[in-house]
């Protein structure tokens, strides 16, 4: 596919015909992509949509097949990340691939440290990180360690990095999945700043409404391929949700509120919370859910969500207040004692807590629940097979059997193989912390529309999500948290984007929270 | 295609075709051990005899009793240095109690009885110590055993007063020395714990924990799996395997000596679990490839002594042995 250049230079980055094999399988069968000098390019795509493939194959981690690749109109072949980003195109990656142990400077400076006499010149290194830093307005101790800083900053870290390496070309992967709001704007300078230097940016990102707020073209991806490339204002959220699906969608884009069919579900109160305080992060939570609704969790990062949810669920243990579940006095030592109480709870690091990555799907989705598919602690593999079985068809897990690993999935079949096993164990309560994060908008579309069903069924859903469309449009009633505090609580007509972001932003409303 | 597009480089090797790596990584043990069988069987003299089969099995037992335990343990993640020294406290405890040493027991079955039992359940229990400090106070499993294994010795002269045990008492050394229908009493003993291990691992709650808890123990815990009951079973399973491997060990000597017994086993046993296959990061355990990496170290020392390489030459050949089948599993790992 050729893409006419309206610039009137040539692209700085021109890649075309590209193609990957795995195994014989084709990963990237026709991928081009072209990239203007300061431009912000987003990519997007679902996943497996080859969108990181041919990232890797930029950046030399994987040797393409077939294709052409030129780099400031010349020729361009990078044998290693190092290689690549010595040549101009650094790589900035979701998990930040930083060492949270050493100082600010040494993260900054690794691989290309400042030598005096043979001996490392670190007043050079610490000047040098703190001149890379202030470009973007940030002002820290650079002898620190890394570690302390929170994750926006370990962000800009690695971009300064990045920069330090004199880029031509940043590829930020997935950048926002971590950040709050506020730290996304920051990014967002960033990258504004970058782009008057005249580096040009690879986006790549799950959110549209980032996308329109900063990049100046986008190209889309599919099965391997690049379907359209074009610049952003000419394109619509709903042409490019239905350019990565490849099949025309209604209903995404914040419609689809569950206001209007609260009242024939929901039952009586089932999980009842007062001033829950946390080891940390929750200072004072007061909340409710109902059986057969969804309750979310709105707040900025850090506002106390995911750490409250982990007192209720007993991952710890609560400071202060008191709860009752199910018409009983409540409160969990353990997960052990939730999950007997009929909790269930699927965390936001579906990789550090969720997945057992050598396991087997079934293995997976019956971990919760072995206790109850064994007799005399001999697991009943008969049984597991058909249930395992039924959740895979159920819930559309695509993959290759029961016995495939875990870590051979993509993020959205994770996901479900995760709210499969708790769904296995017909819990009364579900807690979904972040239920979408990281996930294609099909998986996506596909948990959203699993987790109205459960509860139109009587189950009671308390939902976190940073994503002000995921609350609006999933919950029937929506708790702000701030600082530790629940601030608000909106229903109805009172729950538009307007009410939570005030109450996120500045806790008003403060008259609906009973003390 | 995302599982395929995580993939790094070498992946590319990876075709329908034969794959060397993998290939090795899966059946090398097997194909080691048989290609040691072969070499004996050209150039071993008397190999291809029973005895020979019978000494090279005996010896393998206690190893393999260990490894066991210890395949448990690293397959949580953990580590089980202190194995060694438990053997050597229960080949001190057992003797103490059936020569009348601690209480005088009238009848030699009883009193055999109850120092098999009284040794093999301290070994437990100092095993479910080990367990106990990793999960309790979540210490480093290799320190945390470390404290074990140079205090267990320790405890064991102690009991012994520095001095050798030695003892002849058929009703207690049938353990290491009898042999119903010609097969050793520990090789009936060793095959039996391997089928049991095997099938625990298979298929029981207990050993889908195992795996679990090493294979991301975070996960596990908020799945409500026991984590912390699981690594005290763990440590006090490898501490009965030890206890009974000791045992066997004095038991074949007629004597006990708190210096020497089960030195350097948790080396031995770590290497078999290693040379057999499971990760030592945790999350897998094959109590079939224990076995295997036992056989292998166990035939490798046979050879060479059989073919006059001295004891110390055949200690480097075992590390090296070692360290090839860590880097088979590398190869395996990366892709």
């Amino acid at each position: 596919m050729n893409f006419p250049q309206t610039a009137a230079v040539g692209p700085l980055l021109d890649m075309r015909g590209i193609q990957k094999h795995f195994a014989g399988i084709a990963a990237l069968s026709d991928a081009s992509l072209s990239i203007a000098p300061g431009e912000v390019h987003a990519l997007i795509g679902q996943n497996g949509a080859g969108k990181s493939t041919l990232i890797k194959v930029l950046t030399g981690y994987h040797r393409k097949d077939a294709g052409e690749v030129t780099f400031m109109g010349r020729p361009f072949h990078a044998s290693s990340a190092h290689d690549a980003q010595r040549q101009g195109i650094s790589t900035i990656y979701q998990e930040i691939n930083l060492v949270p142990m050493r100082s600010v400077t040494e993260n900054i400076c690794l691989g290309r440290e400042a030598r005096r006499f043979g001996l490392l010149d670190w007043r050079a290194m610490h000047e040098e990180a703190e001149r890379l830093l202030s470009r973007f307005s940030i002002r820290i101790d650079v002898r620190r360690p890394l570690g302390d800083f929170n994750t926006a900053t370990q962000q800009m870290v690695a971009i300064a990095r990045a920069i330090g390496f004199s880029a031509r070309l940043v590829i930020m992967d997935e950048p926002t999945s971590s950040l709050d709001d506020r730290e996304v704007e920051v990014l967002f300078n960033v990258i504004r700043q970058l782009k008057a230097e005249g580096v040009s940016v690879i986006f790549v990102s799950h959110k549209l409404d980032e996308l329109y707020a900063v990049c100046d073209r986008v190209t889309v991806m599919r099965d391997g391929s690049t379907i359209r490339s074009a610049p952003m204002a000419e394109i619509s959220k709903l042409e490019l949700v239905s350019l990565m699906l490849g099949r025309a969608v209604g209903g995404l884009g914040g419609q689809a509120t569950a206001f209007g069919r609260a009242a024939d579900h929901v039952g009586d109160v089932l999980l009842e919370a007062r001033g829950l305080a946390a080891p940390q992060g929750a200072r004072d939570v007061t909340f409710d859910v109902r059986r057969g609704e969804v309750v979310g969790f709105a707040g900025l990062l850090g506002a106390g969500r995911t750490e409250t949810a982990r007192v209720v669920f007993g991952a710890d243990r609560a400071r202060a207040g008191s709860m009752r579940f199910d018409g009983q006095r409540y409160s969990a030592e353990r997960p052990a004692d939730a999950i007997r109480a009929g909790l269930g709870f699927v965390t936001e690091d579906r990789k550090a807590e969720g997945i057992v990555p050598d396991m087997s799907v079934a293995e997976n989705l019956t971990l919760a629940l072995l206790p109850r598919l064994s007799r005399n602690g001999i697991v009943d593999e008969a049984r597991q097979r058909e249930l395992v079985e039924r959740f895979i068809r159920d819930l559309g897990i695509r993959c290759s059997g029961p016995n495939q690993k875990v870590r051979e999935l993509s993020g959205g079949n994770q996901q479900k193989v995760l709210l499969a096993r708790w769904l296995a164990m017909s819990p009364k309560l579900l807690i979904l912390d972040e239920p979408t994060r990281g996930i294609d908008v099909g998986a996506k579309a596909e948990i959203q529309a699993l987790i109205r069903e459960l509860a139109e069924q009587g189950l009671a859903v308390l939902m976190i999500s940073s994503e002000l469309e995921e609350v609006l449009g999933g919950a029937n009633r929506i708790f702000v948290l701030r600082e530790g505090r629940s601030v608000a609580e909106l229903e109805g007509a009172a729950a538009t984007e307007e009410t939570v972001m005030a109450a996120m932003a500045h806790g008003e409303q403060e008259t609906e929270v009973e003390a | 295609m995302s599982d395929l597009a995580g993939k790094p480089m070498a992946a590319t090797r990876r075709t329908s075709r034969f794959d060397p790596y993998a290939f090795l990584s899966t059946y090398g043990t097997l194909i080691a051990l048989a290609l040691l069988v072969v070499f004996n069987i050209a150039f071993t003299r008397n190999f291809v005899t029973l005895q020979t089969l019978n000494v090279n099995l005996t010896q393998v037992c206690t190893i393999v009793i260990v490894g066991l335990g210890m395949t448990l343990v690293i397959g949580t993640g953990g580590i089980d240095l202190s194995v060694g020294s438990l053997m050597a406290i229960a080949g001190a405890l057992a003797p103490i109690i059936f020569l009348n040493k601690l209480i005088p027991i009238g009848n030699i079955y009883a009193g055999v009885a109850l120092g098999m039992i009284l040794s093999i359940v301290v070994a437990g229990a100092l095993g479910v110590f080990n367990g106990w400090l990793v999960a309790r106070f979540r210490i480093q499993p290799i320190v945390a055993t470390l404290v074990l294994f140079i205090a267990g010795r320790g405890i064991a002269q102690v009991m012994t007063n520095g001095n050798l045990q030695t003892f002849s008492t058929p009703q207690f050394q049938w353990i290491g020395l009898a042999r119903p229908f010609g097969i050793p009493a520990q090789v009936i003993i060793m095959v039996v714990l391997v089928a049991i291990a095997a099938w625990v691992m298979r298929r029981t709650v207990f050993g889908r924990n195992i795996l679990a808890v090493g294979g991301n123990e975070r996960a596990a815990a908020l799945a409500g799996v026991p984590v912390n009951l699981i690594k005290l079973a763990v440590y006090g399973i490898s501490g009965l395997c030890a206890g009974l491997a000791g045992l066997i060990v004095i038991a074949i000597n007629s004597s006990s000596d708190a210096n020497l017994v089960g030195l350097g086993m948790e080396l031995d046993a770590i290497a078999a679990v290693a040379v057999g296959g499971t990760a030592l990061e945790g999350g897998r355990a094959s109590i079939l490839g224990t076995l295997l990496g036992a056989l292998t170290i166990q035939l490798v020392r046979y050879t060479l002594l059989a073919n006059g390489v001295p004891d110390a030459a055949a200690q480097v050949i075992k590390a090296a042995i070692i360290a090839l089948a860590v880097w088979l599993q590398q190869q395996n790992r990366s892709r």
